[in-house]
């Protein structure tokens, strides 16, 4: 059915695969400025490159290894290695494509699925076909209802076209923080609320209808159906050896053109800032991989290549994209406030840590942040967010300390003068961090 | 670097709902914060409390607490 040769096969070299400033799948929207439909998308990458006949692709596991690819949803974790894992499994797989994007400070998922949905959808049926899977389901927030009526849209299309071997289904979730955990994903598509669950097992092992499941994220399949089609040493000839390809970023704050962008890994924060117009007013630190992400001082974080490595040697992680710039004239321990408030309403309210120490948290910050501290406040502060990490069935209540901590770090001269002057008058000013108008979730609104 | 089989304590974080009976029965490893949910300073059970390690899991009213067999290097 594939005409075209398989480039992971040949090697082949091919011209035009990246765009400008290096773009891979944001190629098309940088040469056509709209969203590429089937017509545009065949024409310019032709049909997602399915081996013959039924049999497993593990030629493509093997190119997504030698690529390097990494999870592009937060935990980073190598893609060919969890291919392969649930590949070996006893049972027929399922695939599940996790497009719920819930950091409020992400776009990227969005914009993806928006411009270039048949890159992703090719990557599902790529994956799919990979590990042998029986089912391939699409997880998207039921809070974007154009977004699942035009992703719905295009698979019907597809289907028309004989694309997929496999049909892709649809699904609008709860669009709750923690529902596009993996383990969330798993439970409601068995029938359950979208709420997390204790491991181990994880959905590799046991996911789906009990069945070894892939759980990637949009942006990684997306990665994966390029890979197919040009190979794992065309992916490697962007960003840095120990950190190949490019990824998409969120850009936010204070910078003067807001928006995603796609980088080569290892660019440095600074730079990065940069492609999204550089600083519209003096910057005082970067929130880096979103809420459950670090803040980091601005002027020695500019220099820090954006990679896992190079992040966590900073207090970082990559998360799912974030840099948020936030300017002089903002408070970070406002701003951190209102996070952690958020965060503790978010949780699944399963585990004791998330129930009771996620809001004494945030209560004690937002006491620091406009009220009046007490004498204990700040050691209390730090004995809360330090038995936080770990104590969670899922990673909620750790990605929290971990904003909670930088920023006692990083904004420790504020900590100092909110202490013993008060509220600053900055911490009265709008918020730069966007937050959805989601209500905190009642317990029908799970399902 | 010699492998032995030692014992890891578990928590089913979900299943949990801060009794404190484990703390009560396991000092030396578990703590309470202040909302009485466990804290495990030490997940891995050295043979000498190994008899308390298993008092403790057979008391825990939810099945939240378990321990399991684990290779590790010592």
């Amino acid at each position: 059915m594939n005409e075209r040769p398989d480039a992971v096969l040949t090697g082949q070299a091919q011209d035009g695969r990246s765009g400008p400033h290096g773009a891979r799948l944001l190629h098309g929207w940088y040469s056509t400025g709209g969203r590429a439909d089937l017509a545009e998308h065949l024409h310019r990458y032709g049909p997602p490159p399915l081996p013959p006949g039924h049999h497993p692709a593990t030629l493509l596991i093997k190119a997504v290894e030698e690529a390097g690819l990494t999870g592009r949803g937060g935990a980073a974790f190598p893609t060919g290695r969890k291919l392969r894992s649930v590949s070996e499994g006893r049972r027929p797989a399922v695939v599940v494509v996790n497009g719920m994007e819930s950091e409020p400070a992400s776009r990227k998922d969005e914009v993806l699925l928006d411009l270039a949905p048949h890159l992703v959808l090719d990557g599902a049926t790529l994956a799919a076909a990979a590990v042998g899977a029986e089912a391939v389901h699409l997880c998207l927030p039921r809070t974007r209802a154009d977004q699942v009526r035009r992703l719905t849209a295009a698979i019907e299309e597809r289907g028309r076209a004989g694309l997929d071997r496999i049909p892709v289904q649809v699904h609008a979730l709860p669009h709750h923080y923690v529902s596009s955990e993996e383990t969330s994903l798993v439970r409601w598509l068995n029938g359950g609320e979208a709420r997390p669950m204790a491991t181990p097992p994880r959905p590799f092992e046991k996911g789906v209808d009990g069945r070894p499941t892939l759980v990637d994220n949009v942006e990684t399949l997306a990665h994966l159906a390029l890979i197919a089609r040009y190979g794992a040493e065309w992916f490697r000839s962007t960003g840095r050896p120990d950190a190949p390809g490019t990824t998409l970023v969120t850009l936010s704050g204070a910078v003067r053109v807001p928006g995603v962008y796609e980088i080569p890994l290892g660019t440095p924060l600074g730079s990065i800032l940069g492609t999204a117009g550089g600083a519209a007013e003096p910057v005082q630190a970067i929130l880096v991989g979103g809420f459950f992400g670090s803040w980091l001082p601005a002027a020695p974080a500019a220099a820090v290549p954006f990679t896992k490595t190079d992040l966590a040697a900073a207090g970082a992680g990559p998360g799912a994209g974030v840099l948020v710039a936030l300017p002089q004239d903002a408070c970070g321990l406002a701003e951190t406030a209102r996070v952690l408030d958020y965060l503790a309403a978010q949780s699944a309210r399963q585990c004791g840590p998330c129930r009771f120490g996620l809001p004494a948290v945030a209560d004690d910050l937002i006491q620091l942040a406009w009220g009046r501290p007490d004498s204990a406040l700040i050691e209390r502060l730090h004995r809360r967010t330090g038995q936080l990490p770990g104590r969670g069935a899922c990673r909620h209540p750790d990605g929290a300390a971990r904003l909670a901590t930088t920023a006692l770090h990083t904004f420790a001269d504020d900590v100092h003068h909110h202490l013993n002057g008060g509220p600053c008058a900055a911490a009265g000013r709008q918020p730069v961090l966007p937050f959805p108008d989601a209500q905190a979730p009642q317990d029908e609104g799970w399902r | 670097m010699a492998m032995t089989r030692t014992h890891r304590l578990g928590i089913d974080r979900i299943a949990c709902d801060g009794r404190g009976l484990c703390a009560e029965l396991l000092p030396e490893l578990i703590d309470l914060d202040e909302w009485g949910y466990p804290i495990i300073r030490d997940t891995i059970v050295g043979d000498d409390l190994l008899t308390h390690a298993r008092r403790a899991v057979a008391a825990c009213p939810v099945l939240a607490l378990r321990l399991d067999r684990a290779t590790d290097r010592q």
